[in-house]
C-alpha cells in the first residue's frame, strides 16, 4: 500500500504543478485526500506489518497519521477559500498545491518509516516543500522566512545525519549491522554507550528544530509567520509532530540503556528552557501568528516533559500532542479569516473582532479557553496527567517551575485574545469593502475540531486509548 | 596515498577561510569534490558497477562539477561583489580553523582507542566544524550556501569513517535529497539577490520580535 500511496502522492504532485487547470487541480485534491484516508485506514488495518521492506505502522505512528488526515482535509479546505480570496497567477497556486500535497505526503511517509535515514529523507523532503510553501506571497518578508526556515532546518537536518552516522557506528560494533528502529530497539542494551550519547544529541538538536524545543525553535516561528494560514495550521501541528516522532523513537532506544537518566535530563532542560523562552516571547510578542507559534513551543515543552517521565507522563504526552495539533490548527484556520476583516497583523492595530464575525470570534474565544486548558477543555485532562507524573516522580520543583510560567503565558494569550475580541479603537484598520464576506459555515469545521478535542478529552474512544497505551508500554 | 589526499583536503579549508575572492571560494569546492572521489575511490574494497556509478555522480559530477557551476551562475548572474566579505579578518579565520584542526588532532590522541585513532574521523571533525565557524563569520549569503556544502562534504567524509553500507535505495535517496537541498538553497540566494540589491545576512532582520 505505502508503494502505491507513495507513486500516486507524486503522479499528483506533478499533474498539479504542470496541469495547472483549476478543475484538475481540484479534482486531484480530491483524489489525492480519498488516498491519505485510505492509506490512514489501511495501515490501521495492518498495524506492525512490514511493508515496502523499509515502513512498519506502529501505534504512535498511526495515531500521528490519524491527526495529520483529519488535518490535511480541513487545510485543503481552508487552503480553497484562502486561495479564493487572492488574485495569484495559475502558476503560484499549482505550486501551492503541489507542495502542500508533497508536504503531507512527506510527513505521512515520515511517521510511518521502520529506518532512520527513510526517515531523514522524508524530514528532508518537508523541509524542501514547507519553504517553497512559506515563500507563497511572493513578498520580501516572505522570502526572508523561507531562507531562515530553508538554512537552519538544511543545517539540522546535516546534524541529524551525523547522529544517525554514530547510531551506525554503534550499531556496528553491537553487531546489528543496520539502522532499523525496531533492531536497534530490540537490542539497545548491546549499543555502545558513548556512541549513543553522540548520536542522541545530535539526532535530538536536529529533531528540535522541526519540534519547536530550545535550540532550534527559530526557524519554525518565523516559518509560522510567514505562511499562508492553512499551511501554518499544518506547521504547527503535523509537522511537528513529526519532530517529536524524531525525538521519540531515539529516546525510545536510550530508554532501554544505562544512559536513560542522562537523556533524560537533556530533555528535561531543553523542555524547561523551551517554555521559558516562549513565556518571555509571549509577553512581548507584536502579532497573532508569532503569538501562535510560541504557544506551540510551549506545548512541545510540556509535551517533552511528559514524554521524559514516561508511564502516565507519556500517555499524557501522547493525548496532548493529538489535542494541541487539532486546537492550534483551528487557531489558525480562524486567523486566515481575522486576516480579511483586519487590515495589520500586528496586535496593536487591532480590535472589534466580536462586532465584525460573531462565529469567528467565538471560535477564538473558545480556542483560547482550550488551549489555555480551562476545563472542559481536553488539554486539561492531558496536562493534568502530565503534572501528575511530574508530582509521582518527585520532581515538585519543575512542577511549579513549569506552573509559574504556564501563568504567565495564559495572561499574555488572554490579553492578546481579548484586546482582538473586544478593543474598541479608532484607528482599526478594517476592511471596508466586504467583497466576500466571511459566512457562518466556513466556521463549522473549526468548532468541529474544538468540539472533537472536548471530546477526546473527556470521553477518548477505546481505539485511541489502546493505541496510545500500547505505545506507551512498547516504551518500556 | 588516502593520507595525502586527506592532507590536500585539510590544505583546501585554509584556502576557504583565506580565500579574498569568492572565485577562490568555489575552486576549492570544486577541488574537494575531485580530493573526495580520490579518497573513495581508493577506499572501495571491490569494483561494482552501480557502486562505481553512485560514486562518479556524487562526488565527481555533483560536487567537483554541477554545483561549483552552478554557484560560479548565481555570482555572476547577481553581480555579487567579488569579494567574500568576512566579519573578522583572515588572519583570524586562519587562526581559528588551525586552532579547530590543532584540537581535534589533539583530543583524537588523547581520546585514543576505537574510531579516535581513525584519520577519517579527524578529517571529517575539522571540516564539520570548520563549514560552521565559516557559516557564522562570513557576511554574503553565497557564502553561507558554500559554508553549508563544506560541511555536507564533512559528513561525507564521516559516513566513510562509519563504514556503515547503507543499502543502494537509501544511498540513492540521501543523494538526491542533498543535491536538491543545495539547489533550492540555490534558488532563494539568487531570488534574495534579485530583491534586496545586496545578498547581506545584514538586511534580513525583517522578521525579529
Amino acid at each position: 500500500m505505502i508503494g502505491i500511496y507513495l507513486i500516486l502522492s507524486l503522479f499528483v504532485v506533478f499533474s498539479v504543478f504542470f496541469i495547472r487547470k483549476r478543475e484538475v487541480i481540484y479534482s486531484l485534491v480530491i483524489l489525492f485526500t480519498v488516498l491519505q484516508w485510505t492509506l490512514t485506514i489501511y495501515e490501521y488495518l495492518n498495524l506492525n506489518t512490514v511493508q515496502f521492506y523499509y515502513f512498519t505502522p506502529d501505534a504512535i505512528g498511526i495515531i500521528l497519521l490519524f491527526v495529520l488526515s483529519v488535518l490535511a482535509t480541513t487545510s485543503f479546505l481552508y487552503s480553497y477559500i484562502y486561495l479564493g480570496n487572492r488574485q495569484d497567477t495559475p502558476i503560484a497556486e499549482s505550486i501551492y498545491w503541489s507542495a502542500l500535497i508533497l508536504l503531507i505526503s512527506a510527513i505521512s511517509c515520515a511517521y510511518l518509516a521502520n529506518h532512520a535515514a527513510i526517515t531523514w529523507i522524508f524530514i528532508e523532503i518537508t523541509t524542501l516543500s514547507s519553504s517553497v510553501l512559506i515563500y507563497h506571497r511572493r513578498t520580501e518578508s516572505s522570502l526572508e522566512g523561507s531562507w531562515k526556515y530553508l538554512f537552519i532546518c538544511s543545517v539540522s537536518v546535516a546534524l541529524i545525519f551525523i547522529g544517525i552516522l554514530f547510531l551506525g557506528l554503534a550499531s556496528q560494533q553491537a553487531k546489528i549491522g543496520d539502522l532499523f528502529y525496531s533492531n536497534l530497539f530490540s537490542k539497545a542494551r548491546s549499543l555502545d554507550e558513548f556512541w549513543l550519547k553522540a548520536a542522541f544529541l545530535f539526532i535530538f538538536t536536529g529533531y528540535t528544530a522541526k519540534a519547536g524545543l530550545v535550540p532550534m525553535y527559530t526557524a519554525g516561528i518565523d516559518a509560522k509567520d510567514k505562511a499562508p494560514s492553512p499551511a501554518a495550521a499544518i506547521f504547527s501541528s503535523a509537522l511537528m509532530n513529526v519532530g517529536f516522532l524524531g525525538i521519540y523513537r531515539i529516546y525510545s532506544i536510550a530508554a532501554q540503556t544505562n544512559i536513560h537518566q542522562w537523556a533524560k535530563i537533556v530533555l528535561l532542560i531543553s523542555a524547561l528552557l523551551s517554555l521559558l523562552i516562549s513565556a518571555a516571547y509571549m509577553l512581548r510578542v507584536r502579532s497573532f501568528k508569532r503569538m501562535f507559534a510560541y504557544s506551540s513551543v510551549e506545548h512541545m515543552g510540556l509535551v517533552t516533559i511528559g514524554m521524559s517521565m514516561g508511564g502516565a507522563g507519556l500517555f499524557g504526552a501522547v493525548l496532548h500532542l493529538i489535542l494541541h495539533s487539532f486546537t492550534k490548527a483551528g487557531l489558525f484556520y480562524q486567523y486566515g479569516s481575522v486576516n480579511r476583516v483586519i487590515k495589520s497583523k500586528y496586535i496593536n492595530d487591532a480590535g472589534g473582532y466580536f462586532e465584525k464575525n460573531t462565529s469567528g470570534a467565538l471560535v477564538l474565544l473558545l480556542g483560547f479557553f482550550i488551549i489555555t486548558a480551562v476545563p472542559p477543555s481536553g488539554m486539561f485532562i492531558s496536562e493534568f496527567y502530565i503534572f501528575r507524573s511530574m508530582f509521582d516522580n518527585g520532581y515538585l520543583w519543575l512542577l511549579i517551575v513549569t506552573a509559574i510560567l504556564l501563568t504567565f503565558i495564559v495572561s499574555a494569550f488572554g490579553a492578546i485574545i481579548f484586546k482582538l475580541l473586544f478593543h474598541r479603537q479608532e484607528n482599526v484598520n478594517i476592511y471596508e469593502d466586504q467583497s466576500s464576506p466571511i459566512s457562518i459555515w466556513e466556521s463549522v469545521p473549526q468548532f468541529v475540531l474544538l468540539a472533537g478535542v472536548v471530546y477526546l478529552g473527556f470521553n477518548p474512544p477505546a481505539v485511541l486509548v489502546n493505541l496510545i497505551n500500547t505505545a506507551v508500554k512498547s516504551f518500556g | 596515498m588516502v593520507n595525502l589526499l586527506l592532507i590536500f583536503f585539510i590544505v583546501t579549508l585554509f584556502v576557504c577561510a583565506t580565500a579574498i575572492r569568492l572565485k577562490t571560494f568555489i575552486k576549492a569546492i570544486a577541488c574537494q569534490g575531485l580530493l573526495l572521489f580520490g579518497i573513495f575511490f581508493l577506499r572501495l574494497n571491490e569494483i561494482n558497477t552501480v557502486n562505481l556509478v553512485l560514486l562518479l555522480l556524487e562526488t565527481l559530477i555533483f560536487k567537483a562539477v554541477v554545483i561549483p557551476y552552478f554557484l560560479h551562475y548565481l555570482i555572476k548572474k547577481n553581480k555579487i561583489n567579488r569579494e567574500s566579505d568576512p566579519y573578522i579578518s583572515n588572519f583570524t579565520s586562519l587562526f581559528i580553523i588551525t586552532f579547530i584542526v590543532m584540537t581535534t588532532f589533539y583530543l583524537a590522541n588523547t581520546l585514543r582507542g576505537g574510531v579516535f585513532g581513525n584519520i577519517y574521523f579527524v578529517v571529517s571533525m575539522i571540516t564539520i566544524f570548520t563549514g560552521l565557524f565559516l557559516m557564522i563569520s562570513r557576511k554574503k549569503i553565497i557564502t553561507h550556501v558554500m559554508s553549508f556544502i563544506i560541511m555536507e562534504n564533512g559528513v561525507v567524509v564521516l559516513s566513510l569513517t562509519v563504514g556503515i553500507e547503507m543499502p543502494m535505495l537509501v544511498n540513492l535517496g540521501i543523494l538526491l535529497d542533498i543535491f536538491v537541498t543545495v539547489l533550492v538553497l540555490g534558488i532563494f540566494a539568487n531570488k534574495i539577490g534579485d530583491i534586496f540589491k545586496e545578498a547581506e545576512v545584514g538586511h534580513l532582520e525583517r522578521l525579529r520580535d
